[in-house]
């Protein structure tokens, strides 16, 4: 059966028909939901897109947070749903208090559109189930609010419970930790800055954004969760 | 009911690094401010509120903040309140 993935659509989100396509490349139907909807539909996955939603107004995410979806994802989601936030999206699922800890512009105050190197920390999240820890790969980082930071407690945390799921083998931004992404303690909530989606094809440099987003495809189809919640 | 008009100034918490701030304070030097230190850079918002009395408004205010205004992971706020004219 082909999975669906729902992918959230704020306005100001401008990464959406980027990871509709790099999914569909991937053999998966991809569902965009609007903002303003109060269900995802019947979907296996759920990813929150790259942009500026809502403007970035007050903070990234801040206002996006208390989209009407949002609710829909919150119950997708302790559902054991998967759900990723890319970029914006990673942002916004802080905000919403999905995942821990908040992002601040990066140290150096500059606007960060490159590619970066990354290792996979784990291989218990939804975004790298079947991808070999201290898998390198160089994924795209486009954005000026990516420095992840938390307290000691939250990080001494999600070492431990091996929450972190990619890490910058050279921090560009100034996160704590190298993290570039962390997951929940189900591991079915995934937060990163970099974008897989942009990297899905080698003529724009890069393919290994498939291994994530093909392990997410994997995670969804096993756990089958439309199906099941039909 | 009474009226009230309030300002909240939002800054990054103690400890969290504030480029901004500190990139703003780089610059003092050059243009001949010795003495600044400490700077911290943040925003500010100003609303009315009504309410019964002040205590009543600064808790209207002080929860919006905690919900909405800042992100109490980075960020902190200072309520301030006096009658609308």
């Amino acid at each position: 059966m082909t999975v669906r993935v729902g992918v959230v659509m704020f306005p100001g989100s401008n990464c959406e028909h980027d990871v509709a396509e790099a999914v569909g490349s991937l053999g998966a139907a991809a569902d965009i939901v609007w903002h303003g909807d109060r269900s995802v539909g019947q979907v296996d996955a759920v990813v929150l897109p790259g942009g500026f939603a809502h403007g970035d107004y007050l903070r990234p995410g801040a206002i996006a947070r208390f989209s009407p979806i949002m609710e829909a994802v919150e119950a997708f989601a302790s559902a054991g749903g998967p759900v990723v936030g890319i970029c914006n999206g990673f942002q916004v699922l802080t905000e919403a208090h999905l995942l821990p800890g908040a992002l601040q512009k990066n140290r150096g105050l500059t606007f960060l559109c490159q590619t970066v190197e990354l290792e996979v920390v784990t291989d218990r999240s939804v975004l790298t189930a079947g991808v070999t820890p201290g898998t390198r790969l160089r994924i795209p980082i486009n954005h000026f609010e990516g420095n992840y930071t938390c307290d000691e407690a939250t990080l001494s945390a999600l070492c431990e419970e091996d929450r972190v799921v990619v890490r910058y083998t050279d921090n560009p931004n100034g996160s704590v930790g190298d993290i570039a992404g962390i997951c929940n303690p189900g591991g079915n909530v995934v937060g990163l800055m970099p974008h897989p989606e942009r990297a899905c094809d080698d003529l724009v440099g890069s393919a290994d954004g498939k291994l994530l987003l093909g392990a997410l495809l994997r995670s969804a189809g096993a756990l089958n969760y439309a199906a099941a919640a039909r | 009911m009474t009226r009230f008009s309030a300002m909240v100034e939002v800054t990054l918490r103690p400890g969290i690094a504030d480029p901004q701030g500190t990139t703003i304070e780089r610059a003092l030097p050059a243009l001949g401010f010795e003495t600044i230190s400490g700077v911290r850079a943040g925003k500010a918002f100003r609303f009315e509120v009504e309410a019964a009395d002040e205590v009543a408004a600064r808790r209207e205010v002080e929860d919006l903040c905690r919900r909405f205004l800042t992100n109490p992971v980075i960020e902190d706020s200072m309520v301030t309140l006096e009658l609308a004219q």
